[in-house]
């Protein structure tokens, strides 16, 4: 009997679907029709993605580019208050920005309109930024040497947590619209989060919103996350998130 | 819907895997998806036996593990099982909980030919 498939002598295969066919096969040096094999593996899943991450992360910080993945549902004012910040840094430093939503070029317009280049990244039907659609970014050249590359992904609060896009800090904007309870009903968005930025905090006073609670629910998915507040529209808080970036862009290990 | 793209990805992997260990056909598919991890085990079956149509593991049997998420309470220093990221301590009901596992999803094993 044939070792590998457990063919008989009068060289006949039965396959799996019962059908018969000759096997003239010269025994010590045949492939095909083996019999099923068990392979065990540890492979993992986002194997593929986290590579391309990795050496996204090798460029960036090989020319000393803090990557900065914001996050958040759709509407927490992700794009204001990135307007509000390229603004605010860009006299100071190289910044562009990688813009993730399904459709439109809208947000990217709203970037250019500050000087500072955007890609603007369509995902069609996808839900999130992988790294390989950043890796095509970084191949366009947008990436400032020195500088920062804020990427803002695709509005979503499930999707992008499991997909490392080579980043040095994942940021996860939650407005004070949103609720206190965010972070209980996307824990997985949060306990992804190295920072968590509260947004449109000038909302404040026309709301019942409680902060203690949301910093208390952020801290369960993660316990040990920053949580700052701002608000894009009127500045408020604006001066602690930006020493927030100076400060992680100077932790680089190849910050210039 | 990113379990659509896992799905995607988990075929890649396996077409990858019939080049590295010389087979034609998955039969089977064993997967260790953590309590912990980013997605929907039945979501994942399902977006599976769409993506692999036309592919070497159509029809492939997917069988999906669930290892317990475990983590370590800064409150009382024990070691726990979770079944969520906002999980209590089970031991002293304090929610400072560092993960230390249920997070990954792996490719356990094939069954080929």
């Amino acid at each position: 009997m044939c070792g590998s498939c457990g063919c008989g002598s009068e060289s006949q295969l039965t396959t799996a679907s019962g059908h018969s066919h000759s096997h003239p096969h010269a025994h010590g040096e045949h492939d095909h029709g083996a019999a099923a094999r068990v392979l065990s593996l540890e492979l993992d899943l986002l194997a593929k993605n986290n590579a391309i991450a990795a050496a996204n992360r090798t460029r960036l910080q090989a020319q000393g580019t803090l990557a900065l993945n914001l996050m958040s549902s759709p509407g927490a004012g992700k794009t204001t208050l990135l307007v509000a910040t390229v603004e605010a840094l860009a006299d100071r430093l190289p910044i562009a920005v990688v813009e993730g939503d399904q459709a439109t070029d809208n947000d990217a317009l709203r970037i250019r309109a500050t000087g500072a280049p955007a890609i603007q990244v369509n995902t069609g039907k996808g839900c999130h930024l992988d790294a390989g659609m950043i890796a095509h970014a970084l191949d366009h050249g947008i990436a400032p040497e020195s500088g920062i590359l804020f990427i803002e992904n695709v509005g979503n609060l499930v999707c992008p947590a499991g997909f490392d896009l080579g980043e040095a800090k994942k940021v996860v904007v939650v407005s004070v619209t949103e609720g206190e309870d965010k972070p209980l009903k996307y824990p997985d968005m949060f306990a992804v989060a190295d920072l968590v930025l509260v947004s449109k905090r000038d909302l404040l006073p026309h709301l019942r919103f409680d902060m203690d609670a949301l910093v208390a629910n952020a801290r369960r998915a993660r316990p040990t996350v920053e949580i700052l507040t701002v608000s894009g529209e009127t500045g408020a808080g604006m001066d602690v998130w930006l020493a927030w970036i100076e400060r992680t862009r100077a932790q680089l290990p190849d910050a210039a | 819907m990113h379990e659509m793209a896992l799905g995607q990805g988990l075929v890649d992997a396996l077409v990858e895997q019939s080049r590295v260990h010389g087979f034609a056909e998955v039969r089977a598919v064993k997967l260790a998806v953590g309590a912990l991890g980013h997605v929907e085990p039945d979501a994942l079956a399902f977006c599976f036996d769409v993506v692999s149509a036309g592919t070497l593991a159509e029809g492939a049997v997917l069988e999906i593990e669930r290892p317990e998420g475990t983590a370590h309470c800064m409150g009382c220093g024990s070691d726990v099982t979770i079944m969520s990221r906002v999980d209590p301590c089970p031991l002293c009901g304090g929610f400072r909980l560092m993960i230390t596992g249920g997070e990954d999803m792996k490719i356990r094993e094939l069954e080929v030919r």
